[in-house]
């Protein structure tokens, strides 16, 4: 579904994205693994169109994104900082959303919204929001518009536990229907239950792209995060 | 599109900013026109202000307006939206609430006192000056990453156009007294859209007798139908070009 070749990204001298290459396909659910700086989220911000790549191109769909747009209809972003007009209020932010991308059929996924409790609080500006709200905000915009593909960078970072596992179930549920999950996260022990397949990447560059069966098998560990610490200090 | 420039706008009403800018422009042209007798004596005094103070506000408004919807942007790239669009919108928006605020605030008194062929040249360049900075600003926020860097350019944009850059054309005139740079003046105009209202307006008015020779040169060019068409084609290229390469830097820009 998406195909990134050779994508290559410099900041001034530094090689965020060194000729990364890798397939996505549909119904899958892939982790981005990797140390702090690694590139993981300018890639995610490739794929979306934030970030333009150097060298290299990606298709979504067998189009390549440069010259389209509307491929990021299907998507869902959920960013790391999710940053908002601050003078908005939560409900102005999710009508303005709304707004712009209106879907033909009228098909929109509120639930997270209402899980989220933040059909109470629709009337607080985004300044006064903590963290943690936020995010829920983010995740709630990610998932509104029924999107094939869901990217989600840190997603459970700063929510509560309630919160969290709330989001975790919605992933897990999307993913069964058949939709394209990318998710980054440092918190291994949480990716255990959602993930299929694992991208690891190191300064830059894509070390490895498994099933998760096949990297257990490869590393003989059943948890994920012995796996990666093995793979980390080997 | 439209529903873009509709939170823009909708964004820019909300922070009272241009509310104030219109208050205050109204106020300055209201009393003036009530200060001086002959109106006329009023729009002279006028056009000094707002030659001043309408490419200050657009640009300084504009400039922190585009850093602060930086979050914004970063929203609106993550959607399926072209970037075109956005930018364009951003523009529209800005261009639309700063053009409006100048045609409340000083165009409405023109018109009452003074709807004379100077009004109207003066309400007309006016609008494209607020257009212009608008244009300008935004073009200063797309290559300045750095929000503080992006507002001192804008304030050093600013000085330029309105006082270094007439400073350097009276060194480079008594330099070269002795040489015929008149026609050659006619020309320079075109870089600095300030200037080249400025004398739109003055032409316009029995003021241009006193700007000696050269004023008969400038006479003999803007007061024509062409040297007209072509000053405002050059306003509108002072528009066009900014707003064009920003808009070429915005697309490829990491966000």
């Amino acid at each position: 579904m998406i195909i990134a070749s050779n994508v290559s990204k410099q900041f001034g001298k530094l090689k965020v994205l060194d000729n990364v290459s890798v397939n996505c396909a549909r119904g899958e659910c892939i982790a981005l693994i990797g140390p702090n700086g690694c590139g993981k989220t300018t890639f995610i911000k490739t794929i979306l169109g934030m970030v333009v790549s150097d060298s290299g191109f990606i298709t979504f769909n067998g189009k390549n994104i440069k010259h389209d747009w509307k491929y990021r209809e299907h998507i869902g972003y959920m960013p790391q900082i999710g940053r908002y007009p601050e003078n908005m209020t939560i409900g102005q932010v999710l009508d303005m959303m709304k707004d712009i991308r209106r879907r033909k059929d009228g098909n929109l996924d509120e639930e997270l919204i209402n899980m989220f409790g933040l059909k109470e609080i629709l009337a607080k500006r985004m300044r006064t929001l903590s963290g943690g709200t936020r995010q829920k905000v983010s995740a709630a915009l990610a998932f509104l518009f029924n999107p094939d593909v869901l990217i989600l960078d840190e997603p459970t970072a700063g929510l509560d536990p309630v919160s969290s596992e709330i989001l975790k179930e919605k992933i897990i549920a999307e993913k069964n229907k058949g939709k394209l999950v990318l998710i980054t996260s440092h918190i291994l022990s949480e990716l255990d239950d959602l993930i299929t397949q694992v991208i690891y990447m190191q300064e830059g560059k894509l070390w490895f792209h498994k099933s998760i069966n096949e990297l257990r098998e490869d590393t003989g560990e059943e948890k994920l995060s012995k796996a990666i610490a093995k793979i980390m200090t080997q | 599109m439209k529903k873009i420039i509709k939170y823009v706008v909708i964004d820019i009403l909300r922070n009272k900013i241009v509310l104030g800018y219109t208050a205050f422009l109204l106020l300055i042209s209201i009393s003036i026109f009530n200060l001086e007798d002959n109106s006329a004596k009023g729009l002279l005094s006028l056009l000094n202000i707002i030659l001043i103070i309408v490419p200050l506000v657009s640009l300084l408004f504009s400039a922190i307006y585009v850093y602060n919807s930086s979050e914004f942007l970063e929203l609106l790239v993550s959607q399926p939206l072209k970037r075109k669009t956005i930018w364009l919108s951003l523009f529209t928006g800005l261009a639309a609430s700063m053009a409006f605020a100048f045609f409340v605030g000083a165009g409405i008194p023109i018109l009452l006192y003074e709807a004379t062929p100077t009004g109207f040249m003066m309400l007309a360049t006016g609008l494209l000056l607020s257009v212009i900075f608008v244009a300008l600003a935004m073009l200063t926020t797309v290559i300045a990453r750095d929000k503080a860097k992006g507002i001192g350019v804008v304030i050093l944009l600013w000085l330029y156009f309105s006082i270094i850059f007439d400073g350097l054309i009276l060194f480079v005139l008594f330099q070269f007294a002795d040489y015929p740079l008149e026609k050659i003046m006619v020309g320079v105009t075109a870089f600095n859209p300030i200037d080249l209202s400025r004398i739109l307006i003055l032409l316009k008015m029995d003021v241009s007798a006193l700007m000696g020779y050269t004023g008969a040169i400038f006479k003999d060019f803007f007061g024509t139908q062409l040297g007209l068409i072509i000053s405002f084609l050059v306003l509108v290229t002072w528009v066009v070009i900014p707003a064009w390469l920003s808009l070429r830097k915005f697309k490829h820009k990491d966000l």
